[in-house]
């Protein structure tokens, strides 16, 4: 049996294989990375980390990006 | 005796200024800022009208908020105000601590690559008026980070003095509640901040019309900063035009000097030299 890593994207529930990484997520949530920032328990992962940060049960990811303002 | 209309009408300082005729550029921390008009991209009904919007506006940075992604919406705002040569300048809207808006100005940091943040930190849901004791903790915090803080604060000039020992590189008082259109409700208070202030005033929140503006740039504000008059109107990007060109009248306004106010009239034509055609025996 394939271990699973249960985390919460953006407030949802969400459920990948163990060793998923930031960078992983991006790709399947987002169409680009341009302009995307990424928060795991309420600290910001830098761009640079995201493909060596994996991601771990439990884990509170913010995936965000600009949206109008003022 | 009645106190003279002058002195009563303290929200617009005497003639005050340079009389240059050629205008100086904006700094804030060091940078030349094109317009002196910043626009919000808040609140428009279509993408089209934003650009047209951006465009009339002549523009050279626009706020953003950091919000969760949409899977099902390209994130197309950066890629437009990229397009325009737009400056991004994001905000912490929606913040109600210093923490919040701490993580959300580094999660911004880390997206667009900017320094810059708009920082907002909210005190009261009905209103959106300022916390400003958490939003002193916040700029102090992310100056030391390197952050370029521009805070929307309140019309305080106590507030706008802490605000700029704290490092701030700019100060933006609002005139009257976000989205309220109730233009400048306390124009001394504004005056007041422009004469202390060793850094630029953006007017920012409030403004409903045109002549809002006008009227910051002729109180001395450097910059304005405008969103919900313009994304709601009915026409957005004629109102744009609209507002790039109350800056430029306003500023102009308070570079040429304005007049002494007076109760009574005084005649601009002399009464030297006039016919008598009738003259009394």
């Amino acid at each position: 049996m394939t271990e699973r890593t249960e985390v919460t994207v953006n407030g949802a529930p969400w459920t990948g294989l163990a060793g998923t990484t930031v960078g992983d997520l991006v790709a399947e949530w987002c169409t680009s990375s341009r302009g995307i920032a990424v928060a795991r328990n309420g600290d910001v992962v830098p761009k640079s980390s995201w493909d060596a940060t994996r991601i771990t049960s439990g884990d509170r990811i913010e995936i965000v990006t600009a949206a109008a303002g003022g | 005796m009645a106190v003279p209309w002058e002195a009563m009408d303290a929200s617009i300082p005497g003639p005050a200024l340079p009389s240059t005729t050629a205008d100086t550029d904006l700094f804030i921390a060091g940078q030349v800022v094109g317009s002196r008009l910043i626009l919000g991209t808040g609140g428009m009904t279509s993408p089209q009208s934003l650009r047209e919007a951006l465009v009339e506006s002549g523009t050279s940075m626009a706020t953003v908020a950091m919000r969760r992604v949409d899977p099902t919406t390209p994130h197309s705002l950066v890629d437009l105000l990229g397009e325009l040569g737009i400056q991004v300048l994001p905000n912490t809207a929606g913040c109600f601590t210093a923490s919040d808006a701490i993580l959300t100005a580094k999660l911004a940091r880390e997206a667009f690559s900017t320094d810059w943040v708009k920082l907002e930190v909210i005190g009261d849901e009905a209103t959106l008026l300022p916390d400003t004791v958490e939003l002193v903790a916040a700029a102090e915090e992310l100056v030391d980070d390197g952050f370029v803080v521009l805070p929307y604060c309140g019309d305080d000039p106590v507030a706008a003095r802490r605000l700029e020992q704290a490092g701030c590189a700019a100060v933006m008082p609002l005139g009257s509640p976000i989205g309220s259109g109730l233009g400048i409700r306390n124009p001394h208070n504004i005056a007041l901040i422009v004469e202390q202030a060793t850094v630029p005033v953006v007017l920012d929140a409030g403004v409903g019309t045109a002549s809002d503006v006008c009227v910051a740039m002729e109180l001395g504000c450097d910059a304005v900063l405008v969103a919900s008059a313009v994304t709601r109107a009915h026409q957005p990007p004629l109102m744009a035009r609209a507002m790039r060109e109350a800056v430029s009248a306003g500023r102009a306004a308070r570079n040429a000097g304005r007049i002494t106010r007076r109760f009574h009239a005084q005649a601009s034509s002399s009464f030297e030299g006039m016919a008598d055609p009738w003259p009394q025996a």
